[in-house]
């Protein structure tokens, strides 16, 4: 098996005094594609948000290639280099062009130039198929189109792991293939990632393993085709009962 | 309504013109300069400087402009500060707008979405890189229509310099009336040239909002 990328271990995090995560513990692989599933409200957000230094955590360890994480802002500032997000709201700046909004992590915060971004970015781009877009600006763009280009932006830093919370989850039907063939090919191409969604047909085709999260708690951690096939608590059985696919 | 008396007049009435409009400007260059200062002040969360930007913006907000104005140039002259009318008229502007620009710069900031400042962070940005490339360029955009109403206000508010005898379009109108009685040429001219100032500019300003929403933003 290759090699460990993250370890959470005792995670506990409360939002006031409401404990929402209670006692998180996994590990991940490099290459590893694990599907985070869950009702609305388990803490799936909460969670993936705490892995990128969005959330303060109350109690336990993150371990991020070898390295334990001191909860500081400096150790996340540099750490988001390495662990991309993507959001289910896209959130591109509106006040930068496609192409100065993917630029901006490159060139900012990684201080690389600005002739050797650019065309890393433009490839990206292409990847995606949107190529022509570079000089757009957001509100030129379908949702679907907004988000490859989240995903690109997020890319750009070329990190080592990637995060997606319900990247799909405000997209327009036809528009949901697209994102989720970038993440398809992604997984492919051995991305490390954590997927929370709603799509159980793309979970199960593209997920290595899945954590199933209820009331903030790790009920099952399994293979993929095992839990779709035989989930083993109650609770995900209710749950995969009612989604539809 | 008597053509002589607005003809002779006239002469009077430019020179008001040109000292509102003057004043005007030069009060409220500074008062945008202090509100920039001040919600950045606020926005970054300055220990010290924040909550003495608070006491000022409160003092600013809740005090008559008439009484920013008697105390700037009556009372200071007690604390060993003598200014001449014109520029106690400049600094009671300043005082006041300063607040009012504050909290229209402020406001701009505070439209920005949290999810936007989180997309932003996510990106390994610092604080100072996500003002400086995702709030601050989208917040003054959002800041233009507060700040343009401010505009207009300041100007209006220009006409209480007349208590501090600052010859400007008001106090212009005033004397003329106290010596000649003809109140209803007096008031006509008044009424127009502060009509002169203000329709226009509020026009331009408007032309302004939409067009700064739209360069921000592509098309
Ligand atoms: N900012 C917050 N303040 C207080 N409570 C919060 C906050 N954010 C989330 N919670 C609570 O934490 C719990 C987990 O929420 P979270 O958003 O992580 O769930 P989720 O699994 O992502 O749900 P969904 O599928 O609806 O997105 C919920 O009970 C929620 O009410
Ligand atoms: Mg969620």
């Amino acid at each position: 098996m290759a090699e460990e990328l993250l370890r959470v271990e005792h995670l506990k995090k409360s939002y006031q005094s409401k404990e929402v995560l209670h006692d998180i513990n996994f590990a991940i692989h490099k290459g590893e594609v694990v599907a985070l599933l869950g009702s609305s409200g388990s803490g799936k957000s909460t969670l993936i948000r705490t892995l990128n230094g969005l959330e303060d955590y109350q109690g336990g360890t993150i371990t991020f290639a070898g390295e334990t994480v001191h909860p500081s802002k400096a150790t996340w500032l540099a750490l988001r280099q390495r662990i991309g997000m993507v959001f289910q709201s896209y959130d591109l700046f509106p006040n930068l062009s496609v192409l100065d909004n993917i630029l901006l992590g490159p060139l900012k915060v990684q201080h690389r130039s600005r002739a050797e971004a650019e065309e890393d970015a433009r490839k990206l781009l292409a990847s995606v198929n949107l190529a022509d877009y570079a000089d757009r600006y957001p509100r030129q763009l379908s949702g679907g189109q907004k988000q490859r280009i989240a995903i690109v932006r997020a890319l750009a830093l070329h990190p080592e792991m990637m995060l997606f919370d319900e990247v799909t989850a405000s997209l327009d039907p036809e528009m949901v293939r697209g994102v989720l063939d970038i993440m398809t090919d992604l997984a492919k191409r051995d991305m490390t990632m954590i997927v929370v969604t709603h799509e159980m047909n793309f979970a199960r085709e593209v997920a290595d393993r899945v954590l199933f999260l209820s009331d903030g708690e790790i009920l099952e951690d399994r293979q993929t085709a095992e839990f779709f096939a035989h989930p083993a608590t109650k609770r995900a059985q209710e749950f995969l009962a009612s989604m539809e696919f | 309504m008597n053509w002589t008396v607005i003809t002779q007049s006239l002469p009077q009435f430019v020179a008001g013109f040109g000292i509102t409009l003057k004043l005007s400007v030069i009060g409220i260059l500074g008062a945008l300069l202090v509100g920039a200062i001040i919600s950045l002040v606020q926005y970054f969360r300055i220990p010290g400087l924040r909550q003495l930007a608070t006491v000022y913006i409160e003092i600013s907000r809740n005090t008559p402009l008439l009484v920013q104005l008697f105390f700037i140039f009556y009372g200071l002259p007690g604390l060993g500060v003598k200014l001449s009318a014109t520029v106690s008229g400049v600094f009671g502007l300043i005082f006041l707008g300063g607040s009012y620009m504050a909290e229209a710069f402020t406001g701009g900031y505070n439209a920005i979405s949290k999810s936007q400042i989180e997309s932003g962070r996510a990106l390994g940005l610092t604080d100072l890189q996500l003002a400086r490339y995702v709030v601050l360029p989208q917040g003054l955009t959002a800041s233009v229509p507060a700040l343009a109403a401010n505009v207009i206000f300041l100007i209006k508010e220009t006409s209480i310099f007349t208590v501090i005898a600052i010859p400007e379009l008001t106090n212009t109108a005033l004397d003329l009336i106290g010596l000649y009685y003809n109140s209803n040429e007096y008031l006509f001219e008044l009424v127009v040239a502060y009509a002169i100032i203000l329709i226009p500019l509020s026009l331009a300003l408007t032309w302004l909002e939409r067009r700064v929403r739209y360069a921000s933003f592509g098309n």
